[in-house]
């Protein structure tokens, strides 16, 4: 396979590969509706400095947050068929991968880097929501495949970031089929001896909390992310009634036993790396 | 009494006319209707075969969930003998909208999974329509840890609309019971095989639904999401689930096509739900070779890694 070797400084990246878009220069904090001004929301990994609310994160910066001095090889992306089913909706399915491409300059949304965590090496995996809802098709798929057999290959553990509303409709059942194809990946992983962290992030729902967001050794969430299975719609049309409070966050799933903690994203990193330094030291005397 | 589809109307007519004319025949000895009848039966079996050859995906989706169509219940007695259904989870509670157990298929032991939806009012609730909560796919990944325990194959049989969206299932991790279950499917060492009888819902389908082989029957779907669903989600209309349908590639011949199934059970003209007898025996047949197939595979979960890790690569 085809390894682009990229290492990525992301300050400088980002400055000058930032577009100057006017109104996102002030971010409204969605819980309390206080402006943030989007650097000091980037400085503080876009979780708002006063509420502590949890922002989405762009891609490529939560792989520079999680790896040590944010450096990391950027993996990329598997060849692979676009629009198989000629899917149109109110769009064509191939206009609105263009879109997202040239709105997000991703080929598709799975973002796969190698660097270390606290020194511990790692393969780490990041949905870009900005592209189609992060939802999972072929591309997707592939690409997930592709860092897990990676991280086979390096004898290191793959983290992963999903954020994602689940399957991509356009892709029709070829979309439902990335369900066995990442469990299969996952298992792969897992035979050869090595640790799997899943790190919930808002949202994660639908095909993608099916398969691989619920099949980690650790399961690490973001504070009130949205996890969950169905979505809240379907859910209220099917029972009549209004969903309990706080239902399908990361709280909610703690609660009930589905994730083992819930994080502030500044601690994330860190607490990965501590849980892999000791998962690893494990393996490595297991084998000695 | 019949259940006809919109689309029969042809054939409802015409059968319309078959019943009147043979209670006339009933009431009055000298009138000699038998010439009428046979030539209307032929009638009604051309439109059938007319109206049958060419369904579209939307017309597929209500014969798959015509509520005659024989389900899991109805494919346990007549192929297998011996069943022995397992209840529970083990952690919570039984579901009975997913069926496991043990049964002998010609002879030979086997576990049997699939969801059973009803065929009345309190079957149908009894089994929550055939979609299961988290419990049930657990009590699957149950029969399945153990089925490769002692070698037994596993035959699954899929039709559920999906996972039961409600907020206990979520509460007790549907999403999770799913992974699991799918992931169990992939790791057993034992031959899997899966039909899909009717409805393949998305996730809810998925996860006993990752065999060596998998078949579906002719009319069955196979999807992501429900084309309701689709319409609701891409066109803000559940109305326009007809186009949805056919965009979303559901049918047996797409799947066929699209190299995610092995192969396709015929049903008798009219569908599954005309003839169950007929359609039960082909799935049986088909049963029987996958299972003698699957003899000379060495290594069965390779295989079916393979198989699933390959699907899309050569569209």
């Amino acid at each position: 396979m085809n390894w682009l070797t990229n290492y990525v400084r992301p300050r400088i990246n980002s400055m000058l590969g930032r577009r100057e878009v006017p109104e996102n220069l002030w971010i409204k904090c969605p819980e309390t509706g206080e402006m943030v001004f989007h650097k000091d929301l980037e400085e503080n990994q876009w979780v708002i400095p006063a509420s502590g609310h949890h922002m989405k994160m762009p891609g490529k910066a939560r792989l520079a947050w999680l790896f040590d001095n944010g450096q990391f090889e950027l993996m990329s992306q598997p060849k692979v068929a676009q629009d198989p089913l000629k899917f149109r909706d109110s769009k064509k399915y191939s206009d609105r991968l263009k879109d997202s491409r040239t709105k997000t300059e991703l080929e598709d949304t799975i973002l796969a880097g190698v660097g270390t965590i606290s020194g511990v090496k790692a393969v780490g995996v990041v949905h870009e929501f900005e592209f189609m809802g992060g939802s999972l098709g072929t591309a997707a798929g592939e690409a997930i495949i592709a860092a897990f057999e990676k991280a086979i290959a390096e004898k290191c553990p793959l983290v992963m970031f999903p954020a994602s509303g689940g399957a991509r409709m356009q892709e029709g059942i070829l979309s439902l089929m990335q369900l066995p194809r990442t469990t299969v990946a996952v298992e792969m992983l897992k035979e050869a001896g090595l640790p799997y962290i899943v790190v919930l992030t808002n949202p994660t729902t639908g095909g993608v909390t099916a398969s691989y967001a619920m099949l980690g050794d650790i399961h690490i969430a973001e504070p009130g992310a949205l996890i969950g299975f169905a979505g809240r719609r379907v859910i209220e049309q099917t029972i009549r009634e209004k969903l309990p409070e706080g239902f399908q966050t990361a709280e909610y799933l703690y609660q009930h036993g589905m994730v083992d903690m819930v994080l502030h994203r500044h601690k994330i990193p860190e607490t990965i790396g501590r849980i892999l330094s000791m998962l690893s030291e494990g393996v490595k005397s297991k084998a000695a | 009494m019949h259940n006809y589809l919109d689309f029969e109307k042809p054939i409802s007519d015409l059968e319309g006319k078959i019943i009147e004319l043979k209670k006339l025949a009933e009431q009055d000895d000298s009138v000699d209707t038998s010439d009428e009848i046979q030539k209307l039966e032929a009638r009604a079996n051309e439109a059938m075969v007319e109206i049958y050859s060419k369904l579209s995906a939307w017309q597929k989706t209500q014969v798959a969930r015509h509520p005659q169509r024989p389900h899991f219940v109805d494919y346990m007695e007549a192929l297998f003998e011996d069943f022995t259904p397992l209840a529970g989870d083990r952690a919570f509670a039984e579901d009975a909208a997913i069926q496991a157990g043990l049964a002998r298929f010609r002879g030979q032991p086997v576990a049997l999974i699939g969801q059973e939806k009803g065929n009345d009012t309190k079957s149908r609730i009894k089994h929550n329509f055939g979609s299961p909560r988290p419990e049930g796919y657990r009590k699957a990944i149950r029969v399945m840890e153990l089925a490769d325990r002692f070698g037994l194959p596993i035959v699954s049989l899929i039709d559920t609309a999906g996972a039961y969206p409600g907020v206990d299932a979520e509460e007790r991790g549907q999403a999770e019971a799913i992974a699991r279950s799918t992931e169990m499917c992939l790791n057993v060492k034992v031959p899997v095989i899966c039909i899909v009888l009717g409805e393949g819902g998305s996730g809810g389908a998925i996860a006993i639904a990752t065999g060596n082989r998998v078949y579906m029957l002719e009319h069955a779907i196979y999807s992501v999401i429900s084309p309701e669903g689709a319409a609701s989600i891409l066109w803000r209309d559940s109305a326009r689930a007809k186009e949805a349908a056919t965009s979303m590639k559901i049918t047996a011949e797409d799947l066929k096509g699209l190299g995610i199934i092995d192969g396709i059970i015929p049903e008798p003209v009219g569908g599954a739900h005309r003839d169950p007898e007929a359609v039960i025996a082909a799935t049986g047949d088909v049963i029987a070779r996958a299972l003698a197939d699957l003899k000379g595979v060495k290594d069965l979960r390779k295989q079916r890694r393979e198989k699933f890790l390959a699907i899309g690569r050569n569209l």
